[in-house]
């Protein structure tokens, strides 16, 4: 016993903890890396977001005209007015958004699904087409879009002699014999125009499946109709989200569309909002035109996240 | 066991299946009778066609020939989601976007099951994770969402669970726990288990039946302890536990005993545990498994009884494993030769560089055929693990 009472006296050195001395920090310097790091983005967000959103917020309670000259007056008047008297086109606007983006998504759903799951070795191939009509113009397609739709065109003889035009002009979404110039060509246009911003991001979440969940729900008598409601659908709802609000937003403040495909009928905000600016120049009608669509479409947004439960998204 | 007579209903009957991926054969034209209510395993390395024989059952892989019998029904051309056959997956393969109480419904509520809920909660608690009903998958740990695919599929009362390495993610405490769960649940319930492993120690613990497969064939079938005594192939007698092969020349042959001669020396083997043609003059592969071995320095070799066969040799390697030591001996008959012999007197002699003897009842000597390779079915050093 007197052996190990002495080994006791002296314990080794492994058991001690470190001593405040012992657990050094890193240098401040190396501490501040991530900060300077995240710098441009934030000058970048300050320079071309933060100060533009204020400079707009000022201008819309300014009164005044071009002549002579501005002023800040909080005249918050200015929204109630343009409200009252535009508010055809918001709903015309979240209305035309809308249906293309339920549009993006009944056609770009199949086929990220496809690309995703069965395309095998043809799926690179697919996704480039999927991206190739940004390698033209925006304006150029659309304006494309203008020829295919033409009056006494290809596409225009087929949906009449289809008598698929009669339905439609029914419905308002043509006149007669026409679509371009109607609410029809603007969606088609808003439709083909975001249709890849609905396919990339619907197409990155099924493809991140395991496929052996599908094995799964397969071995536990889920038919493939069932595998796919209970199963694909549900997991890929982050893509959804995130594809139906790439859609929807730049859709809901689009005016290219409506400029080219559309007539004085089918006038969006956006339209509003570009004639105010540049034409009218009345700025301060423009900007409180921008803000209220900002409002409304960032509340339809937070109210469709919170239905849809993704939580993973957010 | 159960006899044949009354329980030949519920088998699983694979009949001539193979499988071909293009140029590529995976499984071998197989003929397979799985007893119901046995715990059947598919053993074998990785590629040897396992998997791939339990998927055919499942129905998530379409035999290329063959058919597929459950209980007397063929159910070749049945899709997975209408054959009585579950799955515990490899990767677990839970729903991410479900709870756990959902994951084990969903079987039930597919085949529009009403009230699940009594049956659910039985089931939890059969897995030990009736607490955990409300979670998502990904709050478990590995081991609990083991238990959760194992309730997932046996919720459904399936005529047969097939188990494709469902322990593979495990570390070895918690694989050697769920394990003897496994073995538990199975007794418990009598289903059929289907279990595909890699890990012979795995099968032998808890399968009644074990297939050792390699290359897309089964090598051998039996009961773990039947396999391990009288392997047929150098695959099996590899592949499972360790053994001792010796090359050898057939000297004499008679309907009890073979005497062959390896190294200078003569050994003796009960011809019926001979699997090779006897004939005098043919060559053999003699095995011996190294825990049969005792190990005697070559000064005591005098007291060594007469009758038991003898080899000498000299300690290359020696390593202790607390309850026994592990030799290597390199002799005239071969080299790289393994004994283990129990710690109980231990021998301080017994050093690598001792000259020693290596002496067992030839009962305990398996002959098999020369023609194939010694060393097939020696498991790699990664394989191990």
């Amino acid at each position: 016993m007197t052996g190990t009472a002495t080994v006791e006296k002296d314990p080794p050195p492994l058991t001690t903890a470190p001593t405040a001395d012992q657990v050094r920090k890193p240098p401040t310097r190396r501490r501040l890396v991530p900060y300077w790091l995240l710098l441009p983005g934030i000058l970048w967000l300050v320079v071309f977001f933060a100060l533009p959103l204020v400079y707009q917020a000022s201008t819309s309670v300014q009164t005044g005209s071009l002549e002579q000259g501005f002023e800040v007056t909080w005249h918050f008047a200015t929204y109630w007015d343009a409200l009252a008297e535009y508010y055809p086109q918001y709903v015309r606007s979240l209305l035309y958004a809308g249906t293309a983006t339920v549009l993006c998504l009944l056609l770009g759903y199949p086929l990220a699904y496809l690309i995703a799951f069965k395309a095998g070795r043809w799926r690179n191939l697919v996704l480039v087409l999927v991206i190739a009509p940004f390698f033209t113009s925006f304006l150029i397609r659309t304006l494309a879009w203008k020829t295919i739709l033409a009056d006494g065109g290809a596409v225009v003889g087929a949906l009449d002699a289809l008598h698929v035009l009669d339905v439609t002009d029914w419905l308002g979404w043509t006149q007669g014999d026409r679509v371009l110039a109607t609410p029809m060509a603007v969606v088609c246009g808003l439709t083909y125009n975001f249709l890849p911003f609905m396919i990339l991001p619907l197409y990155t979440s099924l493809e991140r499946i395991d496929g052996r969940l599908h094995e799964a729900a397969r071995d536990l008598y889920a038919s493939p109709a069932t595998t796919f409601r209970k199963v694909t659908f549900p997991l890929s709802m982050p893509g959804v989200v995130s594809g139906t609000l790439l859609t929807f937003i730049p859709a809901s403040g689009d005016y290219v569309n409506a400029e080219l495909l559309g007539s004085t009928d089918t006038k969006m905000v956006g339209n509003v909002i570009q004639s105010q600016f540049l034409r009218v120049l009345d700025y301060p009608t423009a900007a409180a035109l921008s803000f209220i669509l900002m409002a409304v479409v960032l509340i339809m947004v937070t109210v469709y996240i919170r239905r849809a439960g993704t939580e993973d998204l957010v | 066991m159960t006899t044949d007579t009354d329980s030949t209903g519920g088998d699983v009957r694979l009949t001539g299946i193979s499988k071909t991926y293009g140029s590529f054969t995976a499984v071998h034209p197989l003929d397979l009778t799985i007893p119901q209510g046995s715990f059947f395993a598919l053993l074998g390395a990785s590629g040897c066609g396992k998997t791939t024989t339990l998927r055919m059952i499942a129905g998530l892989e379409d035999p290329t020939t063959g058919t597929v019998r459950l209980g007397g029904r063929d159910v070749t051309d049945l899709p997975p989601y209408k054959r009585p056959v579950n799955t515990v997956f490899q990767s677990y393969a839970l729903f991410p976007h479900l709870s756990i109480y959902e994951n084990v419904a969903f079987g039930l509520r597919r085949r529009g099951v009403k009230s699940v809920r009594k049956q659910v909660g039985e089931m939890l608690d059969l897995v030990q994770l009736g607490d955990r009903a409300q979670q998502r998958p990904h709050q478990l740990s590995g081991g609990q969402q083991q238990r959760v695919a194992v309730a997932r599929a046996l919720i459904n009362h399936p005529q047969v669970l097939l188990l494709d390495e469902p322990l593979g993610a495990l570390d070895l405490k918690l694989r050697r726990q769920m394990q003897l769960e496994l073995k538990r649940i199975q007794t418990e319930v009598g289903i059929t288990f289907v279990h595909v492993t890699h890990d012979q120690e795995e099968a032998m613990t808890m399968a009644d039946q074990v297939a050792v497969m390699n290359g897309g064939r089964v090598e051998q079938l039996g009961a773990p302890a039947d396999l391990y005594e009288n392997p047929g192939t150098t695959f099996v007698a590899n592949f499972l536990g360790t053994s001792n092969l010796i090359t050898a020349g057939i000297v004499e042959s008679s309907a009890e005993d073979l005497v062959v001669s390896a190294g200078g020396g003569k050994l003796k083997l009960p011809a019926a545990r001979c699997r090779a043609a006897t004939a005098p003059g043919g060559s053999l592969l003699v095995g011996v498994r190294p825990e049969k071995i005792s190990l005697a320095h070559a000064d005591d070799a005098a007291g060594i009884p007469e009758g038991r066969n003898r080899i000498t040799g000299r300690i290359t390697a020696s390593s202790f494993i607390g309850v026994s030591t592990q030799y290597v001996v390199d002799g005239p008959a071969g080299s790289g030769l393994q004994v283990y012999e129990q710690n109980v007197e231990r021998d301080s002699r017994l050093a690598p560089g001792a000259e020693v003897v290596l002496h067992w009842n030839p009962a305990h000597t398996f002959g098999l055929d020369a023609g194939q390779a010694i060393d097939a079915g020696t498991q790699k050093v990664e394989d191990a693990a």
